[in-house]
């Protein structure tokens, strides 16, 4: 761990300054004091999202082996290649907090810590690859462009980076999409039933509402989260009710409807027994994606036990002397 | 040297990085470190993208107006040219990494020659190839120095891995009337010459991962292109059947 000052540290004046400066819009960076709490908060924060990009490989990598055509399948294979680049820069960011890698996967494939609930839902159409670019990739952006402003320097800074291409991935899928849905009656009958399947599990996956979630209020108060997950879930529906209505494809909500005075849609209710249910592990697919990251590390374990052998028999002299 | 000659030659350089990029995907997700969920995504991409230009000049060269992916998703197995090596399942990590070396090398030996063609759209395509081969030579070299000459699990498993695919190796260099040609008219390279240069390249490797080449494995009878084992109709299978079940659609 970094931290090796005594907890009497932790004091008042510390804190009182730490406040101020985020107050004052300033951004904190791995070597400046921050209370414990507020180092916990982001270590949780950000390998759950770690552990979202990594297992978010799963429900796409589905179908790399059956994309219809070679460019689909490229695109596919640098989608799920890019989210595993986003987890292995957000495990580095995370990191910077005195845990290391090995710690928080290892955290993951014990259940103890979380992952986004969408991915526990099963890819059952080549039009899932176009819907969770766009709205899953869709539902992140609008999360993770809140969060380019974090107060955590590192966080902040890598959601400016994986922004850049989850706008990227959107951009695929809803051109996938559109492209169904302009193709023949099979082609768009898949697109739909898509649209069926995922849109609820989309809204649900910024997060319980505001009422239900006891960590937004000290989170927006540190700067970490800059809007609450109902203000979040507002604006993905306002963005993508009209790019549905563009492609003609409907979304499942019979109470949809525009507020003139607001200017926001309004959505039916969400169904958040299904949400906790998803959460607690009882979604369609989590034992599966669990069981594919644990069966991965396993197997791969002598492969690194080989890397780290290799690498202790190789080291130049000069290393081994310094270290 | 007929357009026939080309065409058949262009779809073995297709169906090759097809196949093996196809089998190297599927550990995407699936990877024994997340650093190599990414490299074997971007050789599996290299691989496919290198594919797709010999497929489509396959498909020019033939003049039927089939186009890549009319190639890639509309042939049946006994079509499709690749060497046996490399659609055979991708294995533990020992043999997708002894594989890759074996193809490598000779991908890199083929596109440094082809650079050179007569013809000079495919010259420009191994060109461009031949870039990308030189890293996932380096890549396949560099981990399987590290399995062979890591643990003792390690090691025996690169070893089972380099003598369970030994035998396919000799399809690469077996030189039919097709090559023969294609070498007569400046196109191709003559597979006779780049054998040996092959070889030392692939013992320089083993020796330095400790491993050795078995000297006593029968190579395949029926080792010619065209022929396949049962694998690469259930791979294709898979791969083919959205395309198929919806002719005629565009993606
Ligand atoms: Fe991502
Ligand atoms: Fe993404």
């Amino acid at each position: 761990m970094q931290q090796d000052a005594p907890k009497a540290v932790d004091d008042a004046a510390l804190n009182a300054r730490f406040e101020a400066r985020i107050e004052a819009g300033e951004t904190i960076e791995p070597k400046d004091w921050m209370p414990e709490r507020y180092r916990t908060q982001l270590i949780r924060m950000m390998s759950q999202h770690a552990h979202s990009e990594i297992v978010g490989m799963l429900p796409e990598g589905n179908w790399i082996t059956r994309a219809p055509s070679l460019k689909r399948k490229m695109s596919l294979i640098a989608k799920v290649q890019d989210e595993a680049g986003h987890g292995l820069y957000i495990y580095c960011g995370t990191e910077t907090l005195g845990v290391d890698r090995a710690e928080l996967v290892d955290q993951l494939l014990t259940g103890k810590a979380k992952y986004s609930s969408i991915f526990n839902y099963p890819t059952l159409s080549w039009a899932d690859m176009g819907v969770i670019g766009w709205f899953v990739d869709g539902a992140a952006i609008v999360n993770q462009t809140v969060l380019a402003k974090a107060s955590y320097g590192p966080y902040a800074r890598a959601m400016i980076r994986i922004c850049k291409e989850e706008n990227f991935h959107k951009k695929q899928g809803y051109e996938i999409m559109a492209t169904l849905a302009n193709g023949t009656p099979a082609q768009k009958a898949m697109a739909q039933d898509a649209v069926n399947r995922w849109w609820w599990p989309s809204l649900m996956m910024l997060g319980p509402s505001d009422a239900n979630s006891p960590n937004t209020a000290e989170l927006i108060k540190w700067r970490v989260k800059r809007k609450t997950n109902d203000e979040l879930r507002q604006r993905f529906i306002d963005l993508t009710v009209p790019q549905a209505q563009a492609v003609d494809l409907t979304l499942p909500d019979p109470d949809l409807k525009y507020n003139e005075e607001t200017g926001h849609w309004e959505h039916g209710p969400i169904d958040w027994d299904e949400f906790w249910a998803v959460v607690k592990g009882n979604g369609p697919c989590n034992r599966e994606r669990l069981q594919a990251r644990r069966d991965a590390h396993e197997k791969g374990a002598w492969v690194r036990e080989a890397a780290a052998a290799y690498a202790a028999k190789h080291q130049p002299a000069s290393a081994s002397n310094a270290a | 040297m007929s357009n026939d000659d080309l065409f058949e030659y262009l779809l073995r350089l297709g169906d090759d990085r097809l196949v093996l990029g196809h089998r190297l995907s599927e550990w995407c997700g699936h990877g024994p470190i997340l650093e190599e969920d990414i490299a074997l995504a971007n050789i599996a991409l290299d691989l496919i993208g290198q594919a797709t230009l010999y497929l489509h000049f396959a498909g020019e060269v033939e003049g039927k107006g089939r186009n890549e992916d009319a190639l890639a998703y509309f042939r049946e197995e006994v079509e499709f040219r690749n060497l046996k090596m490399v659609e055979l399942p991708i294995g533990d990590f020992a043999f997708t990494i002894v594989r890759q070396l074996l193809f490598d090398a000779f991908s890199f030996l083929q596109m440094q020659e082809l650079q050179k063609s007569a013809n000079s759209e495919l010259a420009g395509i191994a060109s461009k190839g031949y870039k990308e081969v030189r890293y996932h030579l380096r890549h396949s070299s560099e981990w399987l120095q590290r399995l062979g000459d890591g643990t003792e699990e390690s090691h025996d498993r690169a070893q089972k891995a380099v003598d369970d695919l030994w035998r396919y190796t000799r399809e690469m260099f077996a030189a039919d009337e097709v090559e023969e040609r294609l070498h007569a008219a400046g196109i191709a390279p003559d597979l006779r010459m780049l054998e040996p240069q092959w070889r030392t390249m692939v013992a320089d490797v083993m020796q330095r991962s400790t491993l050795s080449i078995p000297s006593d494995v029968p190579p395949l009878e029926q080792d010619e292109r065209g022929r396949h084992t049962e694998y690469l109709g259930h791979m294709l299978s898979e791969m083919q059947i959205v395309a198929r079940s919806h002719p005629g659609a565009e993606w």
